[in-house]
């Protein structure tokens, strides 16, 4: 059994949960906060992934981030980086299939903190920063632990996206679920089974993580 | 002094209507102001803190000028000295009665005279969820006053506590806007509230001053 693909699903899970974490908060505070009607034709195209095929999303992704395309021929000749079939493809195509994840979570996090204690912290003083860092993250706590808990556990195991734009390539683009799915395709069942196994385990342990944090949370 | 003359459209439900009200309050004076829901008590109070902006009119305090909508100047709420408390306190759960304070003022000193006027020293390690009503009533005044404002504000601060309390702590809300001399605007739905608490009345009726009911004590 080759161990680089759990490595290559654990990487590809934290460096998706890390780069979300950092890009949704403003775009869910956005959301959660800001008046702007045109911001819900925004909302809904970061909710595609949610329901659109990830093969669908796979190609296109492909299409856009391909050394042909403007988007991957700018990537390589400005920094010699090749985003179709490497890692940071799949690093791009597990945060367009995560985002909906840790933005639904974010969001949901932000609007559960009361207007008026942020209204409370502006007349002590506080500046919208302060008010974030302060009040808004501390008492939002449990939808910031369910956006990354779940944001990991859809990374780790991501395939369609993953499959049509990194492919498999062992050690950098080969993840859990295309060792699972070639295992399977080469019928060997047992060899397949180990690593769906596997993601059964973590999944199961995400959720499980998950549940806990909430009931100690409802507990308070 | 207190000096505003404030004017907006306001919605409550269906009905449109405007609020418009003018007044003049002395310097440590205490003004109440009652009306029905919906008769634009809770945005006077708001407009007054500055989260909200009327659309005509001013607020002056003594020198200063918080609103003049004839010289565009709006002063951000972090920026007025205001000590406001909102109807359901917003007490932030993630700190304990010392640190709500201490989020207002970085002075300790100061924070420790105002767990002694506020009587709440035995809770001062203790977070919201632990107090009763009374206690985070207290909690709500005694972190509005530790910026030291020129202005308290108060939401409707004893809607939330049963009869028996709500007399108890209003009448411990006027020793301690005797004590520290501060101006104080209330608003209130109760009418024998704000007769028994403030030295000045204001009754409105759908965003104006029933004159009628204008009462000076």
């Amino acid at each position: 059994m080759e161990l680089s693909p759990f490595l290559v699903s654990l990487k590809l899970g934290a460096w998706v949960t890390l780069i979300l974490l950092a890009v949704c908060f403003a775009l869910a505070w956005a959301f959660a906060h800001a008046r702007a009607k045109w911001l819900v034709l925004v909302e809904a195209l970061t909710s595609l992934p949610l329901v659109l095929a990830p093969t669908v999303l796979g190609f296109y992704l492909l299409i856009a981030l391909s050394p042909r395309s403007p988007i991957g021929a700018f990537f390589q000749s400005a920094f010699g980086l090749r985003i179709a079939f490497s890692f940071a493809g799949i690093v791009i195509g597990g945060c367009v299939s995560g985002l909906p994840f840790m933005l639904t979570s974010l969001k949901t996090g932000i609007l559960s903190v009361s207007q008026s204690l942020l209204e409370a912290s502006y007349t002590l003083g506080k500046g919208k920063l302060e008010t974030i860092l302060r009040i808004v993250i501390p008492n939002m706590r449990t939808a910031l632990y369910a956006g990354i808990v779940t944001t990991f556990a859809h990374a780790i195991g991501e395939f369609g996206i993953v499959l049509m734009i990194g492919g498999s390539i062992p050690g950098i683009t080969k993840t859990v679920s295309i060792a699972v799915y070639e295992h399977v395709e080469a019928l060997d069942f047992s060899g397949a089974s180990v690593y769906a196994i596997a993601l059964v385990a973590a999944s199961y342990v995400a959720i499980l993580t998950l549940l806990l944090i909430q009931r100690r949370a409802a507990r308070r | 002094m207190l000096s505003f003359y404030i004017a907006k459209h306001l919605r409550a439900g269906k009905r449109r209507f405007s609020l418009e009200l003018e007044y003049d309050l002395p310097e440590g004076g205490f003004l109440g102001v009652r009306g029905p829901s919906g008769s634009g008590k809770t945005t006077l109070i708001r407009c007054l803190a500055g989260l909200e902006r009327p659309e005509f009119g001013h607020i002056r305090v003594g020198e200063e000028a918080w609103y003049d909508s004839s010289t565009s100047v709006f002063i951000r709420p972090q920026k007025r000295r205001v000590g406001y408390v909102a109807q359901d306190y917003a007490l932030f759960p993630n700190m304990t009665v010392l640190g709500n304070i201490l989020y207002a003022t970085t002075d300790r000193e100061m924070a420790s005279k105002l767990l002694e006027l506020t009587q709440l020293e035995a809770q001062a390690h203790q977070f919201p969820r632990e107090l009763s009503g009374g206690q985070r009533q207290r909690t709500a005044l005694a972190r509005a006053l530790a910026r030291g404002p020129k202005l308290l504000l108060l939401d409707e601060p004893l809607s939330a506590l049963d009869e028996e309390l709500r007399e108890e702590l209003g009448n411990e809300l006027l020793r301690i806007q005797r004590t520290t001399g501060i101006t104080a605007v209330m608003v209130s739905h109760s009418r024998t509230e704000v007769s028994r608490l403030c030295s000045e009345v204001l009754e409105l009726r759908s965003g104006v001053l029933d004159d009628a009911k204008l009462s000076v004590y």
